[in-house]
């Protein structure tokens, strides 16, 4: 599957579809605006707020490969108690090539009894994802992972 | 009409920790898509969804376009009594929908 | 179809899959799209088949009837009917499909206005009827009167068409499984229509389904309701019968 591939997802203009399809040269298709990788680094930086990020407390589980990235389903699981004394208090998901780099951020607390959420994200092309915990005592962990979108096929345009 | 699923055991012992699903029909337009005229279709999207236990809020999510169409969010709440669950998604025009369901617990 | 040429390889391939036993599209899919269909409470399939329940049970149009007034509450007497359709239709002379059928009640058992059929109400009822209908194996009515147009839908299916010159058949009988550019290609049934398409991101007909391949093939595709439609409907209803019904689907 061709890299450029990436640029007839649904997050583009029909025009940039249609172009696609026409078999032409693909380096003829309009950039998109999409977030970098440095976007994404800005607004993981803006959450850990100068803090040094630890591994492997946190954990994305999503498949390594989707059909659509119209919908991708993502869990993040943070090893921690969530108890009084030691509990997530925030979890943020990050992508690095869709228009925007921030995909959700959550609020936990001690009530939820376990550190997990699972929600559907977009994937505009395969690309890393970033999650990111904040605990009670002020430290931050992250995780990437990276998801491999597949292009549909026989679609409208 | 829009339409939300939620799903989650009860009743339940005390003190057990459940899983909430919740689902709501949406098409989270991202803003970034281009309708056939070539014209910018406006972004119109869910941002922000909360579950409350009795009126306190226990979940929280801030969403961007990069949520799929139809927001699902899976999260674990412990069950400490019975008492109200309220689910509310709220869009960027402040459109809010409100579902509620009853979790009983036992022992 | 966004590879033209990329996918082409494999139209020199014989027919050697042809014979390969039946299978749903279901299995051909990634084990989340997979855990998605198979979760009531993860499918926004549900939802039109939930807002189609409700339209069941409601009065509609100037003779104040509901389905379930005649049908029976629930769905009642209408349980595995999205396995049998397309049916033919006495007063038309023709095939209709589930659509076609409900249309026919609505303006003749309850003279409500017509539902067009991409419409949410439309799609929303004939969601339901199938989940009515889920596990029903796929039961095509052995009518002869149904011959002649199943008959044309069949041809239609091994007809090349369009700027890529393929036919449905070249695809669904003599490729499935292999990949075409990212996605793999299914044998092409339709026992889980209406389906949620994430490409969508909305629920649609298996006419839309059908009319997606033609544009995949570049060819016009024909318009909604159209005879053509209807007959390759005959034809695809009768190559997936004996898979249960899966309505509402979710599909890549
Ligand atoms: C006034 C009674 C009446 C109402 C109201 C009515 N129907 Fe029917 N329906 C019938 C009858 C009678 C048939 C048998 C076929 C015929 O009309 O000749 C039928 C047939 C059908 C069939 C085909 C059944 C089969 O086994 O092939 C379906 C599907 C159906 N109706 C759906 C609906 C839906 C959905 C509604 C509401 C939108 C509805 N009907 C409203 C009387 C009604
Ligand atoms: C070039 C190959 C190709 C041709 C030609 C083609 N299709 Fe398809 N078709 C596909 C692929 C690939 C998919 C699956 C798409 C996806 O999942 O992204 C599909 C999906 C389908 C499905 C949905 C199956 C399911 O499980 O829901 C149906 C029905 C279908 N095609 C019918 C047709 C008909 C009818 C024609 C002829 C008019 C046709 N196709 C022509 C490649 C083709």
């Amino acid at each position: 599957m061709a890299r450029n591939a990436e640029m007839t997802r649904s997050n583009g203009p029909a025009a940039t579809r249609r172009a696609a399809l026409s078999g032409l040269a693909l380096i003829a298709v309009p950039r998109l605006a999409r977030a970098t990788p440095e976007e994404r680094d800005a607004a993981l930086a803006q959450f850990l707020a100068g803090r040094a990020p630890q591994r492997g407390r946190v954990t994305i589980d999503a498949p390594a490969l989707v059909e659509n990235g119209n919908s991708a389903p993502v869990t993040i699981r943070v090893d921690s108690p969530m108890t009084a004394q030691s509990h997530v208090t925030r979890i943020a998901l990050f992508n690095e090539k869709n228009p925007q780099p921030q995909v959700a951020e959550f609020r936990l607390s001690p009530r939820n009894g376990r550190a997990e959420v699972s929600t559907r994200m977009r994937l505009a092309t395969t690309q890393f994802i970033t999650a990111a915990a904040e605990f009670n005592d002020g430290t931050v962990a992250v995780d990437s992972f990276e998801v491999i979108v597949t292009i549909a096929a026989c679609t409208e345009e | 009409m829009a339409r939300a699923l939620i799903n989650f055991p009860s009743p339940v012992p005390r003190g057990a920790v459940i899983d909430i699903r919740t689902l709501f029909e949406h098409v989270m337009e991202t803003g970034y898509r281009y309708g056939v005229d070539g014209k910018a279709i406006p972004r119109d999207i869910v941002e922000r969804f909360v579950c409350l236990f009795d009126g306190e809020v226990v979940f929280e999510a801030t969403l961007h376009p990069a949520i799929a169409a139809n927001p699902y969010f899976a999260f674990p709440l412990r069950a400490e009594k019975s008492g109200e669950l309220a689910f509310a998604w709220t869009d960027g025009k402040g459109a809010r929908h409100v579902e509620t369901a009853r979790l009983v617990v036992t022992g | 179809m966004r590879f033209p040429l990329a996918g082409l390889a494999f139209v020199a391939a014989t027919a050697a899959l042809a014979q390969a036993p039946k299978r749903s599209g279901f299995e051909d899919m990634s084990p989340a799209t997979q855990a998605m269909q198979r979760d009531d409470a993860a499918n926004p399939g549900l939802f039109f088949a939930l807002d189609g329940k409700a339209a069941f049970a409601r009065v509609e149009g100037a003779a104040g009837r509901s389905c379930a007034d005649c049908h029976g509450a629930d769905g009642g007497g209408l349980k595995g009917v999205a396995a049998r359709y397309p049916a033919f239709d006495e007063r038309s002379g023709a095939p209709v499909d589930l659509a076609g059928r409900v249309e026919i009640c609505r303006r003749e058992h309850q003279q409500a206005p017509a539902w067009p059929r991409e419409s949410r109400p439309m799609l929303a009822m004939t969601a339901y009827l199938g989940l009515i209908s889920r596990g029903a194996a796929m039961a095509p009515p052995d009518d002869p009167r149904l011959a002649t147009a199943r008959e044309r839908g069949r041809a239609l299916f091994t007809t090349r068409l369009g700027q890529l010159d393929l036919a449905c058949a070249q695809c669904h009988d003599d490729n499935a499984g292999r990949r075409l550019g990212g996605a793999l290609i299914p044998q092409g049934h339709v026992n889980n229509y209406p389906a949620y398409r994430l490409e969508w991101q909305a629920v649609g007909s298996l006419q839309r389904r059908i009319r997606n391949c033609m544009t995949g093939v570049r060819a016009e595709p024909f318009p909604a309701g159209a005879a053509e439609l209807i007959e390759l409907e005959l034809w695809l209803a009768e190559r997936s019968r004996g898979l249960p019904v899966e309505t509402p689907s979710v599909r890549p």
